[in-house]
């Protein structure tokens, strides 16, 4: 039975892969098939590493990565302490939650464009443009967040904050010292989990603003998939693809290793 | 309610208004006669007119994303949760060499950036002529959505004690027989969350449907909503008719099993 | 009705972990034979070897004539009940207590027969159509033994079922389970990790220890005799006191024939408290424990209390308090000596 699974998965994964790999090292154009498809070993990473719209494309990335992820965390911090403490309207809450989660993110963001282009200036601008952007996204996904961290608040013994106020704690002195603490690897999770998904973010933007006005809101994925499908450069494109892959890769190797003890102990 | 939790309720009812806000400006918007969107929407619309639902599917035939959809997310659902959950239980329960290492691939494939695919995938497929078909489709969806339910299905057939299936066997049932009487029937809850999840997950897809179809016969329905054009500009009304009915089946989803999917949800990510 | 043999039995886990170390035991037919021992000592390895869930690394496993080392538990014919007595929870009673015989492709009628049957020998019979959930501590477990009863199977195996109950359910079946083996005279093996169980439940009681068995033999012999000194503190309770030797020796009369390379076990019952200076040790009360029928006495030995620690059961009207002074008389005949080094038992 475990057979079956560990070829799934090498084909499903590694095979795919290996071929955006090859497909890096040659030129492949196809709107110019007469030039075949000739092995040009690195020259497509030396033109990444040279081009600016590709540095443009991953400080976006990182930009809205950071600026959504920290305020999804901050927000979605305080949601799960305040859903803690309430026992009232929990369905009601929890479809707040749910829909905006589970809603195609294709939908949110034609409805958050449609209430920001009743608004004048705000979608042509270059950097007004991104509080769409990342409003949008905190709104869909900071529920989310909180959900997460609410799990995790749940898992700490309430036993501990009887304890920390017969030992004199003030409610912020519980926060930080037992509440923190224990909400780390929760936190920690969160924040990764985020981290990627905000990293390969597309659907997004390609609605909100399709990456401008110009390329001022252009997230890496979006500019490999413009490489790709619109201009048809294959070989390019993959060089694009596995650099996209070997940073999150790399954010993923970080979470592994943070977090990864517990992840596969617990499951093996 | 004591005294000292009142802010804890004042951000419970913003997160409520909050997350409804842009639902009612969509509600609102489908609602509103075309000339009233050009002059910026009201925030109620009088009188509210049906006119977009019924050009939605009278004029731009949005029964067909709608069916191209459902059978794309139904079947790559279907695979997922019937091949995955043999795996899982496979992971979940035999003992073997390199399975904490198998159960890092998985997840680490099932967090891999789509777009880093998209070249090969596209390629593979252009060249076995898959382009715009269903089977174009789903073969690539469940490059995530297969690890995504192993994944979610281990979790779930760990919480069952290894006893019953040994008491089964004991019983005289083979491993499958043990699978299928006893693991099957108490795994249901979390069948169905991954069920939903896959189902939820694959509705929603997007750039997958967008790059590897070709026109309204096979478009799913994030891709047709999202190049829905008009003559001069963008039609409102109709777009965000369809958004509501996109959402329609996800929401019901969730409405129904809200609970099942916090479990799920958290039971993927807390405990690993 | 069938013998058990273990053949040199090992089991290695991939984790590196030994639960089994050349582990070899006869179980006669129709014996209720008890694997005793501390957490993690192999017995439930040993259990789950014989039933089939567990393949040994090395060595046989036999049930009757037939080798059954390779083969997978449900070619077995034995029956288990499980710590959790692992109910199928969307099962009802009923269809819980015929699942073995379904599997094994009985007739419906026959099914539904020897399911009424065991339901009215374990007064089971008004709670057949709930499920596990809506049963209490004590039903669960008599569906769990009514379970592995229907089947009739060839061997019993019990992997600590009493230990989710409470202390009075408890010791209603333990002896409930006697009458059954009693009445069924079946092959029976328990695993237990309570010393107490295992001596009033056993026909033979084998002590493990690291993955092996330091000792089989009847409850009386295993607590008379005892083979090592793990035994020896392991069974009984309070635990077997042990000194060295030599705390004996010079003293009259005769002292240890062992000298210094050797240790004394002594139980607690086997002492009994005199007059200071007229037993064979004098030594300093440190607490005292009121038990009810017994009292438990903690001394430490010397007339200052610098020596080891000593425990003392006495009768429940001794005048005794701490900081008193007192003397110890052994038991000639109940000592025990061991090699200090091995821990094996010396002498008889």
């Amino acid at each position: 039975m475990v057979a079956p699974a560990v070829v799934t998965i090498l084909l499903v994964a590694l095979f795919p892969l290996t071929w955006t790999v090859w497909e890096s090292l040659h030129l492949h154009d196809l709107r110019m098939p007469w030039l075949g498809q000739p092995f040009v070993g690195l020259e497509n990473y030396a033109e990444v590493l040279r081009d600016r719209r590709f540095w443009g494309a991953m400080g976006h990335t990182l930009w809205f990565a950071a600026a959504s992820v920290s305020l999804e965390l901050v927000l979605g911090c305080v949601l799960a302490l305040a859903m803690n403490r309430t026992f009232r309207g929990r369905a009601l809450v929890r479809a707040s939650i749910l829909i905006p989660w589970a809603i195609p993110t294709v939908v949110a963001a034609l409805v958050w464009r449609f209430m920001f282009e009743g608004l004048e200036g705000w979608l042509t601008h270059d950097l007004r443009a991104w509080v769409p952007v990342i409003l949008s996204d905190v709104w869909k996904t900071t529920p989310f967040v909180a959900l997460l961290l609410l799990a995790g608040l749940q898992g700490i013994d309430p036993a501990l904050y009887e304890a920390a106020r017969i030992d004199g704690a003030s409610p912020w002195r519980q926060f930080r010292y037992v509440t923190l603490p224990l909400l780390a690897p929760a936190i920690m999770v969160a924040l990764i989990f985020r981290t990627l998904d905000a990293f390969r973010v597309f659907d997004l933007i390609y609605v909100l603003t399709g990456g401008g006005p110009g390329t001022a809101t252009e997230p890496i994925a979006l500019y490999t998939f413009n490489t790709l499908m619109h201009n048809l450069r294959f070989g390019y494109g993959s060089a694009l693809s596995v650099l996209v892959f070997l940073v999150t890769f790399g954010l993923a190797l970080g979470y592994i290793r943070l977090l990864g003890r517990g992840l596969t102990d617990v499951r093996s | 309610m004591r005294g000292r939790d009142r802010w804890a309720t004042l951000v419970i009812v913003a997160l409520v208004l909050g997350a409804a806000f842009p639902f009612y400006r969509a509600v609102a918007g489908s609602l509103t006669p075309e000339a009233q969107l050009f002059e910026g929407a009201p925030l109620w619309p009088s009188p509210p007119v049906l006119e977009h639902y019924r050009a939605l599917f009278a004029e731009r035939e949005f029964w067909l994303p709608i069916r191209n959809s459902l059978v794309v997310a139904g079947a790559t659902t279907l695979f997922c949760v019937t091949i995955g959950s043999l795996c899982a239980y496979a992971l979940a329960r035999l003992r073997f060499r390199g399975k904490a290492l198998l159960l890092g691939v998985i997840l680490a494939v099932s967090m891999f950036p789509q777009i880093a695919i998209v070249s090969p995938l596209f390629l593979l497929l252009r060249s076995v002529r898959l382009i715009d078909t269903y089977p174009g489709l789903i073969l690539p969806y469940l490059t995530f959505a297969m690890p995504l339910a192993v994944w979610l299905l281990v979790g779930y057939f760990r919480q069952l004690p290894a006893e019953l299936e040994e008491a089964a066997m004991v019983d005289g049932a083979g491993r499958l027989r043990a699978f299928r009487e006893v693991i099957v029937p108490l795994a249901l809850p979390g069948l169905a969350a991954t069920a939903i999840l896959t189902f939820v997950y694959s509705w929603n897809e997007f750039l997958f449907a967008l790059s590897f179809t070709l026109g309204p016969e096979r478009q799913t329905v994030p891709v047709a909503i999202a190049l829905f054009r008009g003559q001069y500009q963008v039609p409102w009304g109709q777009v965000l008719a369809a958004a509501i009915v996109a959402t329609a089946p996800v929401a019901a989803l969730v409405l129904v099993f809200q609970r099942r999917i916090v479990q799920g949800l958290t039971a993927g990510a807390v405990k690993g | 009705m069938a013998s058990i043999r273990l053949e040199k039995v090992w089991k290695t886990y991939p984790n590196g972990h030994i639960a089994a170390r050349g582990v070899d035991l006869t179980i006669a037919d129709g014996e209720f034979m008890v694997l005793v021992g501390p957490s993690g000592c192999g017995k439930s390895t040993a259990l789950r070897m014989i039933a089939g869930l567990e393949t040994p690394s090395a060595g046989r496993v036999m049930i009757g004539d037939r080798d059954v080392t390779a083969l997978p538990p449900q070619e077995r014919d034995v029956a288990m009940v499980f710590q959790s007595y692992a109910l199928y929870p969307h099962m009802t009673v009923r269809d819980n207590l015929a699942f073995g015989l379904r599997m094994r492709g009985a007739a419906p009628a026959a099914i539904a027969a020897r399911v009424e049957g065991a339901a009215r020998a374990l007064g089971l019979e008004s709670v057949l159509g709930r499920k596990p959930g809506q049963l209490s501590g004590g039903q669960r477990q008599r569906v769990a033994l009514g379970r592995a009863i229907v089947r009739e199977p060839l061997v019993f195996l019990f992997d600590e079922p009493l230990s989710n109950l409470d202390a009075k359910l408890r010791l209603e079946t333990r002896a409930e389970l006697a009458r059954l083996h009693r009445r069924l005279a079946a092959t029976m093996v328990y695993v237990t990790h309570d010393q107490e169980e295992a001596l009033t439940l056993g026909s033979r009681v084998a002590v493990m220890r690291e993955g092996q068995v330091e000792q089989v033999g009847p409850p009386l012999e295993v607590y008379r005799r005892p083979a090592t000194v793990f035994v020896a503190t392991f069974v009984g309770s309070p635990a077997m006191n042990l000194l060295p030797a030599d705390v004996l020796a010079g003293q009259p009369p005769g002292g240890s024939p062992f000298g210094a390379a050797a240790t004394l076990g002594v139980r607690p019952h086997d002492i009994a408290v005199v007059p200071a200076a007229s037993g064979d040790l004098d030594a300093l009360v440190d607490v005292v424990e009121p038990r009810g029928s017994e009292l438990l006495v903690y001394l430490r030995l010397g007339r200052s209390g610098g020596g080891p620690e000593i425990r003392v059961i006495t009768p429940p009207d001794l005048e005794i308090a701490p900081d008193d002074v007192v003397g110890l008389r052994f038991d000639r005949e109940r000592l025990h000596v061991f090699e200090r080094d091995t821990g094996q038992r010396l002498g008889s």
